[in-house]
């Protein structure tokens, strides 16, 4: 940590990508705010010292005059964080049970419900060290174990505007409700056949070995402050993940939330093996009422997760908010259009799922992209993502019982090029801003696609590795199948005792 | 005696009741059923998925009358219970020996 801080803070060419910033600890050294900082005046004096004396400036702390949080981004990201708690509990849970059957929606709504709480606790006890503090390329330290070091009132975390933090202990659990999330997401492809047991085991462990490292990748950086001149920036560089470092774009988490999740999904699916009886007993979705409440609780949650990343109450987040309502609504209709012109009739489990297509492809790109950019991501998302459920899934023969895959790893792949492609000025999308010119860098397409498929190459690798791995072990130490009889009965009665309806 | 079984049509179960009560029987008994006859399933999709239904929901009706109420008891069924259409269903009758009402003891026709 002190190596990160006590490097001078030049600017360097920062950064493609931009998400989530780092958090900086109360009791580490960190950037003074930059020299142009309006809001900092008393701070002002020290800004424009040299290095060795911007080392020894203090760490920003939240209420100090010069690094006062803003309180309409601090609010902004405390609803944000509760829009993002409601996704997981309870829509995505709504969302998953209504497509199950009746004998296994207790079971389905339980395992988002108990994922989420096992990874808020793991995330505060070693989950944000590990993932948001300096570390090397692919893993943070322990320094920020239990929240060490980290005064509750005054320690901050970075945004993307120079001099400008959040409170640590927000961004902290706005951050905790991605990593709950993208582990539930999972869910959708073991459904209706995982142990309870083994679920939560092989969650603790893929949280732990796959969701932390990705977030660190992808997302981990010193902050815009740490950009002060081209050799600051370098370092800077040089300590942000492995991912980021590429270059790569990933405004909300397409990569580390949805194709993480994705392909664990389909790992899992393929591992665990069809649900008894697939093709010859009726599995039809025992209440797509249901599935439709929890898609709007997914919709509605998703502004916090989407406009929520920008980290500010910024014209960012204002572009994420309407990228989320405009490009999700376009999928929407993707969806059931297409399912009209194949099947001949349009269907409410259709226009759901193609929301959530579109919510899932937009979240890369969601505060990068224009609204062409949104239009022509979102309907590719709602076709392939349709193909990808049906077409491939039938064609390969996998179990991937709630689209996991199909939706959000093809959609998350979709989302995070189409990313790469409209971010450029020329199709209306922001460009990458350069943290140390401190204005929006020239765009090279051919870089960026390039930045994206390292991006999309090594958390396909990554995530489906180490799902891999888990559930080998797993299977050869605890058994992961529920048996043919628990199946049979329904995993609300086998593993909890109890039933979703009683009348 | 007689009791007559009729499957139907289960939205049109109040106007058979109905049907029924006009012509003073006193009490059925209901029953909601699947099978299936000519008028055969239906296909359901779900993403991908599709699901043939072969069994329909129908509604079964249990009613015994006196000899003399039997074809009063079907006309009324048959008529209420009528759309035109293929699947309303059909209409069984069966011999009955003996009936008691467990309040009271009584038997036959008297239990009714």
């Amino acid at each position: 940590m002190t190596s990160l801080a006590s490097l001078s803070r030049a600017l360097l060419f920062a950064a493609c990508a931009a998400v989530s910033g780092v958090a900086v600890a109360d009791a580490t050294p960190s950037a003074p705010p930059a020299a142009s900082t309006v809001a900092a005046p008393p701070a002002a004096s020290t800004v424009a010292a040299p290095a060795a004396a911007a080392a020894a400036a203090p760490a920003p702390k939240c209420g100090d005059k010069g690094f006062e949080c803003n309180k309409g981004d601090v609010s902004w990201m405390m609803v944000s964080t509760a829009f993002v708690l409601f996704m997981t509990v309870p829509g995505l849970a709504l969302f998953y049970m209504g497509m199950v059957r009746t004998k296994n929606a207790l079971s389905t709504t339980m395992q988002s419900f108990s994922i989420f709480c096992v990874v808020a606790v793991l995330w505060v006890l070693y989950g944000y060290s590990v993932a948001f503090t300096a570390g090397n390329p692919f893993f943070g330290s322990f320094d920020k174990l239990f929240m060490k070091g980290d005064d509750p009132t005054t320690a901050v975390a970075a945004t993307f505007s120079k001099g400008i933090y959040l409170p640590d202990y927000v961004y902290c659990m706005f951050q905790l409700t991605f990593a709950a999330i993208t582990v539930a997401l999972i869910c959708g492809g073991y459904a209706e056949r995982f142990k309870f047991s083994a679920m939560i085991i092989f969650s603790i462990l893929w949280f732990t070995f796959a969701y932390l490292p990705v977030a660190h990748m992808v997302w981990y950086w010193d902050g815009p402050d740490a950009y002060t001149d081209a050799k600051a920036g370098d370092i800077a560089n040089s300590h942000a993940g492995f991912i980021f470092q590429k270059g790569a774009l990933d405004f909300a988490g397409g990569t580390v939330v949805h194709i993480n999740s994705g392909i664990a999904a389909l790992v899992a699916a393929i591992m665990l093996g069809k649900r008894s009886g697939l093709g010859k007993t009726h599995m039809a979705p025992h209440s797509v009422t249901m599935t439709a409440i929890g898609t709007g609780m997914l919709w509605m949650g998703w502004f916090g997760f989407n406009a929520g990343s920008a980290l500010e109450a910024t014209g960012a987040a204002g572009l994420a908010f309407f990228n989320t309502l405009f490009g999700t609504a376009v999928a929407g209709c993707a969806w059931a259009i297409t399912e009209w012109l194949l099947k001949g009739k349009p269907s409410l489990l259709g226009v759901c799922s193609g929301i959530v297509a579109g919510l899932v492809a937009i979240t890369p790109a969601a505060g990068y992209v224009g609204p062409l950019g949104a239009l022509i991501t979102c309907a590719v998302a709602g076709v392939v993502c349709l193909i990808a459920s049906t077409k491939v899934k039938a064609m390969l023969g996998y179990d991937d019982a709630l689209d996991t895959f199909g939706v959000h790893c093809v959609g998350g792949i979709i989302g995070s090029l189409g990313t790469g492609i409209f971010v450029n000025p020329a199709f209306g999308g922001t460009g990458v801003y350069d943290y140390v010119a401190n204005k929006v860098a020239d765009f090279d397409a051919k870089a960026q696609i390039i930045s994206q498929l390292w991006d999309i190459g090594i958390t396909l690798a990554w995530s489906g590795s180490v799902a891999f791995v888990i559930l080998l072990v797993l299977k050869f130490t605890i058994g992961i199948r529920a048996s043919d009889d628990a199946q049979e009965e329904g995993l609300d009665l086998a593993d909890h005792g109890e039933k979703a309806y009683n009348y | 005696m007689k009791l007559i079984t009729a499957i139907i049509k289960p939205f049109k179960l109040d106007e058979v009741r109905e049907a029924l009560s006009e012509i003073g029987v006193a009490g059925i008994t209901v029953t909601e059923v699947k099978g299936f006859g000519r008028q055969k399933g239906h296909t359901e999709l779900y993403r991908g998925a599709e699901y043939v239904v072969d069994f329909l929901p129908k509604v079964k009706i249990e009613v015994a009358v006196d000899d003399d109420k039997v074809d009063g008891a079907v006309e009324a069924i048959t008529k209420a219970a009528h759309t035109g259409k293929i699947g309303d269903g059909k209409v069984f009758i069966t011999t009955l020996e003996q009936a008691i009402r467990i309040r009271t003891g009584e038997t036959g026709k008297d239990a009714l």
